[in-house]
């Protein structure tokens, strides 16, 4: 009774998948910035108004410790934004996905949570709670808040309902049916829900430092804005991409960790 | 003939692991109200393989839900070994297995075979021994470790046999669940399945669409009738044991298999004995 294996190999990436998939955008970037370069020296365009790609590299060495302090700043209110978000999140969701009258309740104040807008809001979280880390960390939370709860509340639905009839017939209670399956289930949503909430958490974050605060790369960016540092804003631009690219990776890496069935399931495609 | 289903067997030794007396069951479909299984009986001894044969839509599902205790029929009753029981009261009593083999993607073979003795309480190491102890025997030598998305339709198929087998249920209620594979791995499952049980004698009811599978491994065939499903024949199926593939060119074989096909309606006048 030997059958073959479907295959599992190629789960892990070589050397040359790795080059293959990286070297496309890396050429790309590096001739836009090739062409930005010399555009803006032949043009004779003024640094303040746009400046060449080697004069963003220079503030980004010679600014490094001003910048790199305030990107931790910045990193601190996203995470801290993150993880409220994130727990915020998934109590909506189980508490909506509980009983449906919670689900009547709330679920149209996850929806309103995301009408709100922010450059309304922020403001007033600034007069209610000053200048200090706070109301950064609740415009980060606000933004983030919505794909995890949406998410999640879409994931814990998704589970098989014959699977959970099987369960049923096994003597399965209730809450065995949740842990078992409903909430493994749902896991693959909340990653989903997880990774546009980081990425969105790093624009809300900015955009609380941007309203009114002490430090951080969305306060040195409108005060550099204002002194005509134009190299000094798009090297924090620069910054912030990267730290939005690492932050996105990382939940991606997680979710690896904490789902190794799902790059066999993504693969061939078979089943859920 | 409502009687010949009801198993005289039963009344003269211990009770029916599995009886169905006079159930009937109903369903809605938009405003309409269906009835799926009508005034049925049906009874299941210990070490008896019993075939559910019937059409799409005969209800065959709907019966084994009920034995399962998913389902409450509208009328009758269920006795699970003599006593009659609600159906609450039936969940986990029997062993279940559906045409799709329902893994959970993220546990592994063991993970997923233990899931039962897991839900009756085992801590899940115990369960995932237990299953890792039994691979070999279900052709499953070396591959415990592995996720369900790594396996053949085959192979999937017994890991859910032996998830249900696990349980330890003294009934087996089988829903289809070679029709999702191709005839080869079908047949060879036949086999398998067929030593499995003579070694461990569990009261069987197989629901299939095939005559010649209720043939090859049951020992009474009972033909549901369509919409509402009621016994339309019983077929006792005295072939010897244990059963070869040989069998299937056996006059007596092709008898049986005539006479079920004549009661699913689906010999012509002139093919008839």
């Amino acid at each position: 009774m030997t059958e073959p294996l479907v295959a599992d190999a190629a789960a892990r990436p070589s050397a040359r998948g790795w080059i293959r998939s990286w070297a496309p955008p890396a050429l790309l970037v590096g001739a836009g910035l090739a062409v930005w370069e010399v555009a803006v020296r032949v043009s004779g365009t003024p640094v303040w108004l746009l400046p060449p790609p080697s004069a963003v590299a220079r503030a980004l060495v010679e600014d490094r410790s001003l910048l790199l302090a305030n990107a931790a700043v910045t990193l601190t209110a996203v995470l801290v934004g993150f993880a409220l978000a994130l727990a915020a999140g998934l109590l909506a969701a189980l508490l909506i996905d509980a009983s449906p009258t919670l689900d009547r309740a709330l679920y149209p104040l996850v929806v309103a949570s995301q009408t709100v807008p922010i450059p309304a809001l922020a403001p007033l979280l600034l007069i209610w709670f000053g200048y200090g880390l706070l109301p950064k960390v609740l415009v980060t939370a606000l933004v983030g808040f919505f794909p995890i709860a949406v998410n999640t509340v879409d994931g814990l639905r998704a589970a098989d309902r014959e699977t959970l009839a099987l369960l049923r017939a096994f003597g399965a209670s209730r809450g065995q049916q949740f842990r078992l399956v409903r909430l493994p289930a749902a896991l693959p949503a909340v990653f989903s829900g997880a990774r546009i909430a980081i990425a969105v958490c790093v624009i809300g974050a900015v955009f609380g430092e941007f309203v009114g605060a002490q430090a951080g790369l969305g306060y040195l960016m409108t005060r550099a804005i204002a002194q005509f540092q134009t190299d000094r804003v798009i090297a924090a631009i620069g910054l912030l991409s990267l730290m939005g690219i690492g932050l996105f990776g990382a939940v991606a890496l997680v979710e690896r960790l904490v789902l190794p069935w799902r790059r066999f399931v993504v693969q061939t495609g078979a089943d859920r | 003939m409502r009687a010949a289903a009801i198993g005289d067997a039963g009344a003269t030794s211990a009770a029916p692991r599995l009886e169905l007396r006079g159930v009937t069951s109903t369903y809605r479909e938009g405003r309409a109200r269906l009835t799926a299984l009508s005034d049925l009986s049906l009874a299941v001894a210990d070490r008896e393989f019993v075939a559910l044969v019937g059409r799409s839509g005969s209800g065959k599902s709907t019966l084994l839900d009920i034995a399962a205790g998913l389902i409450e029929p509208d009328a009758g009753a269920v006795l699970l070994d003599g006593v009659r029981l609600p159906a609450s009261a039936r969940l986990g009593r029997s062993a279940y297995l559906r045409q799709r083999d329902l893994l959970l993607p993220w546990r592994t073979v063991v993970g997923n075979a233990g899931l039962a003795l897991e839900i009756a309480g085992l801590p899940r190491q115990e369960a995932e021994a237990r299953a890792r102890a039994r691979l070999g025997e279900f052709g499953l030598e070396g591959r415990g470790d592995a996720f369900p998305a790594q396996l053949s339709g085959g192979m999937r198929q017994r890991v859910a046999f032996l998830r249900t087998i696990l349980a330890g249920h003294p009934r087996l209620l089988l829903d289809e669940p070679f029709a999702a594979l191709d005839a080869l791995t079908r047949t060879e499952l036949h086999d398998w399945l067929l030593a499995l049980w003579e070694r461990e004698g569990q009261a069987v009811l197989l629901v299939t669409h095939d005559v010649e599978e209720a043939v090859m491994l049951a020992d009474r065939a009972v033909v549901l009738s369509a919409a509402p499903g009621q016994v339309a024949h019983v077929e006792e199926i005295d072939l010897r044991r244990p059963r070869r593939r040989s069998l299937v060119t056996d006059p007596a074989f092709v008898r049986h298999k005539a006479a079920l096909l004549d009661a699913l309606g689906l010999l012509d006048r002139e093919d008839r004995a």
